[in-house]
């Protein structure tokens, strides 16, 4: 069962890059590209979320 | 994820009006927000049943699958008209099934109850934030696109490696990469509802829930790790 279920799983995974593929294409391809400011702007709240998980982290700790 | 072509849903959106798109957007938005609300609560109702029935591990892998198939195969179809409202019912509602059985794994831990309430917590906190920076920014996040597609497929071909290599620090490193990878998609995803290019509130319903659910089960996985657990 658990093998099966390993195979099924990496099958829809695999399934799935298929289906990503060209959305992936059309993004790098014709996806606005970022203006100045736009990767700091981004940055920032991500970098806020890794502080975070590290605050959660140490809370269970 | 997010739309299966949202580059294709962005051309096609180009407003009419600047008042009329406004008014489109903000339906847009309320309806995502409404709906989305409607399927976390169920998602908690299917959650409840699975652990009341004591469902094993295996159910979560199963449920998983299952959604994903909907996902990929039904509900950019039914998202057209209103049968996509119960095709995403059931996708969140397979989703919350099988992840009460991983709920039950964690809280029969000794200090699960603590990591799952801090999961919870963390993912609602990063979900309210990313998404109300994003809505209040004037900056439109339409540019990550191209990198967390590119993320995604980086981390799909890792998942599956990980299926068959069973190796803990993969995993770890897998989940610190998805929850930044969907911490992208919560600012991409409202950005794009925002400008108006998405117009499918069922499908941004969808790519919000996939990113929140998928935060929530890797700062389970992490926090479980580094709880010593």
């Amino acid at each position: 069962m658990d093998v099966f279920l390993k195979i099924a799983a990496a099958g829809v995974l695999i399934m799935m890059l298929f289906f990503l593929w060209p959305t992936f294409k059309a993004w790098q391809e014709n996806g606005p590209k970022a203006e100045k400011g736009d990767w700091q702007a981004a940055i920032l709240p991500l970098a806020a979320v890794v502080g975070l998980v590290i605050v959660l982290i140490m809370l269970v700790r | 994820m997010a739309n299966p072509n949202p580059f294709l849903s962005k051309q096609q959106a180009a407003p009419a009006t600047r008042v009329g798109s406004v008014l489109e957007t903000n339906k847009v938005l309320k309806n995502t927000y409404l709906l989305l609300a409607a399927t976390l609560g169920f998602s908690a109702f299917t959650a409840m049943i699975s652990m009341a029935l004591a469902m094993p591990s295996w159910v979560y892998m199963v449920s998983v699958i299952g959604a994903m198939l909907l996902g990929i195969f039904v509900l950019p179809r039914a998202a057209q008209s209103a049968k996509g409202v119960g095709v995403i019912f059931l996708i969140t509602g397979l989703l919350g099934f099988g992840l009460g059985s991983i709920l039950s794994m964690y809280l029969a831990l000794p200090n699960g109850p603590s990591i799952v309430a801090t999961a919870f917590g963390g993912t609602a906190v990063i979900f309210l934030g990313l998404s109300g920076y994003a809505l209040t920014s004037k900056r439109d996040f339409s540019f990550l696109g191209g990198f967390l597609f590119a993320g995604m497929m980086v981390a799909v071909v890792a998942m599956v490696a990980n299926i068959f290599l069973n190796m803990p620090a993969l995993a770890l490193a897998l989940s610190a990469a998805i929850i930044l990878l969907m911490s992208g998609f919560i600012l991409f995803d409202t950005s794009r509802i925002k400008s108006g290019a998405e117009t499918n509130y069922i499908m941004a319903t969808y790519g919000i829930y996939i990113a929140i659910f998928n935060i929530f089960i890797s700062l389970l996985q992490i926090l479980g790790i580094m709880g010593d657990d």
